[in-house]
């Protein structure tokens, strides 16, 4: 079964349903994005891998429409969106986001305000969307809350108030609670207790099977890209220097950087 | 030739206190404001000679609008003859030549503290209204220029989620005064501390009305029939003050927004806030025959 989910991409040749061409952006003298382009299929979990400073983050704050780069373009295969992403003005990338893009950041103060409920944190996704029933609020932030196994008696508690596990839950019903057509995942579980990380990932990983959720993740920790990624993209520098599914880049990575990361870890 | 035979009789360039740039800056910000309701434009305020926070900024509204031929209305809290009001008032008659009225119905500017009247306005009056925090979103981002943006995208998320922690926490919307509305469809803004019961009145109204916070420095406006609508979730009713079944002790009208009195025994009784009209109520109870206009509100409900 896994086995022939993770064919999927590259047996059905569909659209992909994202695709990043070109990008590149430089920060004063540092290049953080050189000529980087990425596809994500519909249904896959595309991981990226690299060390720290080589332009993770940086690309899927693109993805998130967070921010533009220097060149390059983003089509994303949904109806109604121009060709070029990066053309959308400030309000309508609000609107797509809220939409259509989940995220969840490493650094749970980026995605959440931390003295709101947890529910609220959920709803403002929602009232973004413009849902305007308090009831269907409430509804859907439990619905939500509890696909990401977050312990209900509890959604209203702020997530000051939480442990990070729990905290890293909330980002992600915030980010599913609209059915989003990718989910954004910047390093959810580092920093988090080994035992806490490997629930999280369980919870990731059934909503991945459930749903069918694209996903992208980003790590360092080849471990967790290796559980969940059907396809790895390996960045170095700002570049990619590798590509392919993930089996083949874990068992027979071409790059000289890929083969030192890959056998660092086994 | 001499010069004063090119000109004419020297006579007083301005009335109104203010000067005549001063004004045009006043006017212009005020067209501004009526061609986007319930949008924030900054203004220049100027020194007039009430403290700061005390309706500055309603005063240069009227200063700029007042000319001979108008009438002054000037409330406070809805009572005519509070100290502000009054010397507001005579100000206002004094440097502009303006005759001065406690009657709505007479009025053709009303500049008020809190309070809109009772009784409707229509087309040829403008309602001013002095504002102390003119931005809605001070709650939810302290940095004026992030609000600003958020305004420019109609970005009221985080007002909305505001709404929602109330209701999760208390059940319902603990907002009193000041509650926010949305203007047109487009901004939201902060009706200056009135009474929810009178943010109804702004719907859709006959009337102008002008918003000026002096010490903030912001104009806005709510033009003739322009949708005024408080931000309420769909499923929870918005709901003004329970006063409609409050009687006044003084002239026994029912129906309308009071002021609770504390009473000695520690119980409440109330007086119909609109000192006016409550006036017009005590003469038409004594025998007289006020003029009494159409009010906004019937036997406690909106009209
Ligand atoms: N807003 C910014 N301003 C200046 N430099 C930036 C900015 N964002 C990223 N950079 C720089 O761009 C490079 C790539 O950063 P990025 O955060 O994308 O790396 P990353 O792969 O996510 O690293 P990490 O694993 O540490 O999270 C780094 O050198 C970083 O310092
Ligand atoms: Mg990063």
């Amino acid at each position: 079964m896994s086995a022939l989910m993770k064919e999927a991409p590259r047996l059905v040749r569909t659209q992909p349903l994202m695709e990043l061409s070109g990008l590149s952006k430089s920060y004063g003298d540092v290049r953080a994005l050189d000529d980087v382009s990425a596809r994500v299929y519909p249904g896959e979990v595309l991981g990226i891998v690299g060390e720290s400073g080589s332009g993770k983050s940086t690309l899927l704050r693109m993805m998130n429409l967070e921010e533009s780069p220097d060149t390059g373009s983003y089509r994303l295969d949904l109806p109604e969106l121009p060709e070029d992403l990066f053309a959308l003005d400030r309000f309508e990338r609000r609107m797509l986001r809220a939409r259509r893009i989940g995220i969840v950041y490493q650094n749970p103060h980026l995605g959440l305000l931390m003295k709101h409920s947890s529910s609220g944190n959920v709803a403002e996704r929602l009232l973004v969307a413009g849902e305007r029933r308090f009831a269907v609020l409430r509804e859907k932030a439990q619905v939500a809350l509890e696909a990401s196994e977050f312990p209900i008696p509890r959604m209203d508690a702020p997530p000051i108030e939480l442990s990070g596990g729990m905290q890293q839950r909330v980002q992600l019903a915030k980010a599913i609670a609209l059915e989003p057509a990718v989910l954004l995942l910047d390093e959810p579980t580092t920093g988090l207790d080994v035992s806490v990380q490997a629930l999280v990932l369980d919870t990731l990983k059934r909503l991945q099977q459930e749903r069918r959720i694209t996903m992208v993740l980003v790590s360092h920790d080849l471990g967790v890209i290796r559980t969940m990624a059907d396809r790895v993209m390996v960045m170095r520098h700002g570049r990619v220097i590798e590509e392919g599914l993930a089996d083949q880049v874990f068992q027979d990575p071409q790059h000289n950087y890929t083969q030192q990361l890959v056998h660092a870890k086994l | 030739m001499s010069l004063s035979e090119l000109t004419g009789r020297w006579k007083a360039f301005s009335y109104g206190f203010l000067d005549p740039s001063a004004k045009r800056e006043l006017r212009r910000k005020m067209i501004k404001a009526v061609a986007v309701p319930g949008c924030q434009m900054p203004y220049a305020s100027r020194e007039v000679p009430i403290a700061r926070g005390w309706g500055t900024g309603g005063l240069q509204v009227t200063l700029t609008l007042v000319k001979p031929a108008s009438v002054v209305k000037v409330i406070d809290q809805g009572a005519d003859d509070s100290v502000n009001a009054a010397s507001i008032r005579r100000f206002l008659s004094r440097v502009s030549g303006a005759s001065e009225t406690w009657d709505t119905l007479d009025a053709t500017l009303i500049q008020s503290r809190h309070r809109i009247p009772e009784e409707r306005l229509s087309r040829d009056q403008i309602l001013i209204l002095q504002v102390p925090n003119p931005e809605p979103l001070r709650g939810v981002e302290p940095n004026m220029s992030t609000a600003r943006q958020m305004h420019a995208d109609a970005d009221y998320g985080r007002m909305w989620l505001q709404l929602y922690e109330q209701m999760v926490r208390s059940g319902r919307v603990m907002l009193g005064a000041s509650y926010p509305a949305m203007v047109n469809g487009r901004h939201v803004m902060t009706p200056s501390p009135i009474p929810r019961w009178d943010v109804k009145k702004l719907h859709m109204a006959e009337h102008l009305t002008i918003l000026s916070a002096g010490r903030e420095k912001r104009i806005f406006a709510v033009p003739p029939h322009t949708r005024v609508e408080p931000l309420v979730f769909d499923d929870v009713p918005y709901k003004v003050e329970d006063h409609a079944n409050l009687t006044c002790a003084r002239s026994g009208v029912t129906g309308y927004f009071m002021n609770e009195i504390p009473q000695e025994d520690g119980s409440a009784g109330y007086e119909v806030s609109d000192s006016h009209f409550g006036i017009k109520a005590i003469d038409a109870r004594d025998g007289g025959t006020p003029t009494v206009g159409q009010t906004w509100y019937k036997n406690g409900e909106l009209a």
